[in-house]
């Protein structure tokens, strides 16, 4: 907090014997400490996590454990591919995340152009009833939604993991929403004297101009879909349609593979790595993403 | 314009396309959200293994669930879990977001650490856990040993199961804590230099005027918190199945296994929804409360 036009002016008692620069320096260097204290204590599992991965099998139980395995074993990443279809699981993995994307992008923004310019009875209604099933366990939904699918023959494929995206997320849609409403509406009202109609309005100039938040819808979505356990959990029986996420489950429960830590340790940095190696890439539409969507008040 | 009344005026075309944009989000609200809790509520008050139609049976499943020791074992691990991981989460990750609101050199960078863990959920993460947790080899005990103390049995004795998944959720708090870290931005600063006029201190500051700030995020925090925590799965599914002597098992766990290992489609909806009017009755007692420590800003200055 820069307060350093009033510190000037005022009067108030100083703490024993620190002049107000000195005590503030001192706090701005306890900060740190702190800082660095959590820094670590948040990236050594990550450490952790890869020393193991480049382990020899018998050094992964060694107590007191070394840190920096020697040799470093990066075959252990080819042979958690070998043992384990690696390939195939991010194939599907990648197949999902991308019909997702398109459904929860296409239905997300659609929908909250309609929430958020077009005037139609019931509106508001519809809106609020939205936003209430944000707080709706999916638990509750699991079942009968899973009876649905199963009536419709789509158990075993991937479509009850991407259908539902197609129609909307109630998070992204108020998302979305409050961003449209920040655009001038002077330029939808010259689009429609040239002749636009509102669906060309919504494609050429709302979309366009949502980009920020969009590439925010999209990152999220393609972690929650990266990172979804249950459904595919759910859904998929066929050892050849698990995904990445299912896949690790499995390759954890098997037997001929359960003790191999340095394996299983490898085949997790290698699942986890695309959603770190996005979020370094979106860092800063993510933070700032996050901080418009106005969760305030 | 026409002056002709025409039933396609303006103000209906207008709707029309309302309604047209607004049809997926309509679909998946009567589809995925609200169809799925009626049909739900229907099962919950009949026996259902998918193979056979539905029987109706009244309210025997609720009958049998309150008579489950399994449901009663389930609904405590998940109340104690919730109850110690939200509070504690709650506070740590305003505590992170205070720690980064700071205005110094490199804040960014560790802003960018701090959230790290967050963009990262589900079975790798559980696993890793599950192996730093490891009572013999793990990290955890080796970092014990260093201080010369003998780590516990984690996930064997049935005392130490649920611990660890705790901790563990305490690594991803970061989402909770960029949105702490939004509303700490939110706050004039003015505010801040007025007490500052007014001799107040750094504590004094903090609890009246960052915490009552602060209190609709807070609120929107413990709300979606509570509803995340009472829903925890994948850590019980991976971590431990639920083990040892059912110590971690979740309610949805319970859940799971009775819709989709032992195919009770009617009794696993009456536990959803058991689950679902606890979850409602937490929600509707925070939000009976909020006014007594809810503070909007809108109050204050008389309407947005």
């Amino acid at each position: 907090m820069n307060t350093n036009a009033v510190t000037q002016t005022r009067n108030a008692p100083v703490r024993a014997g620190l002049s107000r620069s000195q005590s503030e320096r001192l706090s701005t260097w306890f900060s740190y400490l702190l800082l660095v204290l959590g820094s670590i204590v948040i990236l050594v599992p990550f450490a952790w996590m890869l020393s193991t991965s480049l382990k020899l099998k018998a050094d992964v139980y060694i107590f007191p454990p070394q840190w920096i395995p020697k040799p470093m074993q990066w075959h252990n990443y080819v042979e958690a591919f070998t043992t384990f279809p690696f390939g195939l699981y991010t194939y599907n993995s990648i197949i999902i995340v991308v019909f997702v994307l398109i459904g929860t992008l296409f239905s997300c923004s659609f929908s909250a152009y309609g929430f958020s310019r077009l005037n139609a009875p019931g509106r508001n209604f519809i809106f609020m009833v939205l936003l209430a099933t944000m707080m709706l366990p999916s638990a509750v939904t699991m079942v009968p939604i899973y009876l649905f699918f199963n009536k419709l023959g789509w158990v075993d494929t991937f479509l009850p993991l991407i259908i539902p995206a197609w129609f909307g997320s109630a998070f992204f849609i108020f998302m979305m929403r409050q961003f449209f409403m920040g655009i001038p509406y002077e330029l939808e009202d010259s689009a429609r004297i040239d002749g636009c109609s509102t669906y060309g309005i919504w494609a050429r100039i709302m979309v366009p101009l949502s980009k920020p938040v969009l590439v925010t819808v999209a990152v999220f979505t393609f972690m929650g879909t990266w990172n979804d356990f249950m459904g595919p959990l759910i859904y998929l029986t066929d050892e050849n349609k698990r995904t990445l996420a299912l896949g690790l489950s499995y390759f954890q429960g098997s037997a001929r593979s359960a003790p191999d830590l340095h394996l299983l340790m490898a085949a997790s940095l290698y699942a986890i790595a695309p959603c770190v190696i996005l979020y370094f890439l979106c860092q800063k539409i993510f933070v700032k993403g996050m901080v418009f969507t106005g969760v305030k008040g | 314009m026409n002056t002709k009344k025409k039933w396609w005026t303006r103000s209906r075309l207008e709707a029309l396309d309302g309604y047209v944009f607004m049809t997926p989000a309509i679909l998946g609200l009567l589809f995925f959200m609200l169809g799925p809790i009626g049909a739900s509520a229907y099962f919950s008050f009949t026996e259902y293994d998918i193979l056979s139609t539905p029987k109706w049976v009244g309210l025997d499943n609720y009958i049998n669930l309150f008579q489950d020791s399994l449901f009663w074992q389930s609904l405590k691990v998940t109340m104690i879990y919730s109850v110690v991981s939200v509070p504690l989460g709650l506070t740590v990750s305003l505590a992170l977001a205070l720690l980064l609101n700071k205005n110094i050199r490199g804040i960014f960078v560790f802003r960018t650490i701090f959230y790290l863990p967050a963009v990262m959920s589900g079975v790798a993460v559980a696993l890793l856990w599950k192996w730093i947790f490891n009572p013999d080899f793990g990290l955890i005990n080796w970092a014990i040993s260093l201080l010369g103390f003998e780590g516990p049995k984690w996930f064997i004795d049935e005392e130490w199961a649920l611990p660890p998944i705790i901790i563990m959720s305490l690594w991803g708090v970061g989402g909770s804590m960029l949105v702490y870290l939004a509303g700490l931005q939110g706050i004039p600063t003015d505010l801040y230099e007025a007490a500052e006029i007014d001799g107040a201190n750094k504590r004094k500051q903090f609890r009246n005027i960052t915490l009552p700030m602060l209190s609709p995020v807070i609120f929107f925090n413990l709300i979606t918190g509570i509803i995340g925590a009472l829903q925890v799965f994948t850590e019980g599914f991976i971590m431990t199945q639920g083990g040892p002597n059912n110590a971690t098992l979740f309610s949805v766990l319970y859940l799971y296994r009775n819709a989709f290992s032992y195919l009770q489609m009617g009794y696993a909806s009456a536990l959803a929804w058991v689950l679902f009017l606890i979850i409602l009755a937490f929600t509707l007692i925070i939000f009976k409360s909020s006014p007594m420590w809810v503070f909007y800003e809108g109050n204050r200055r008389s309407g947005k």
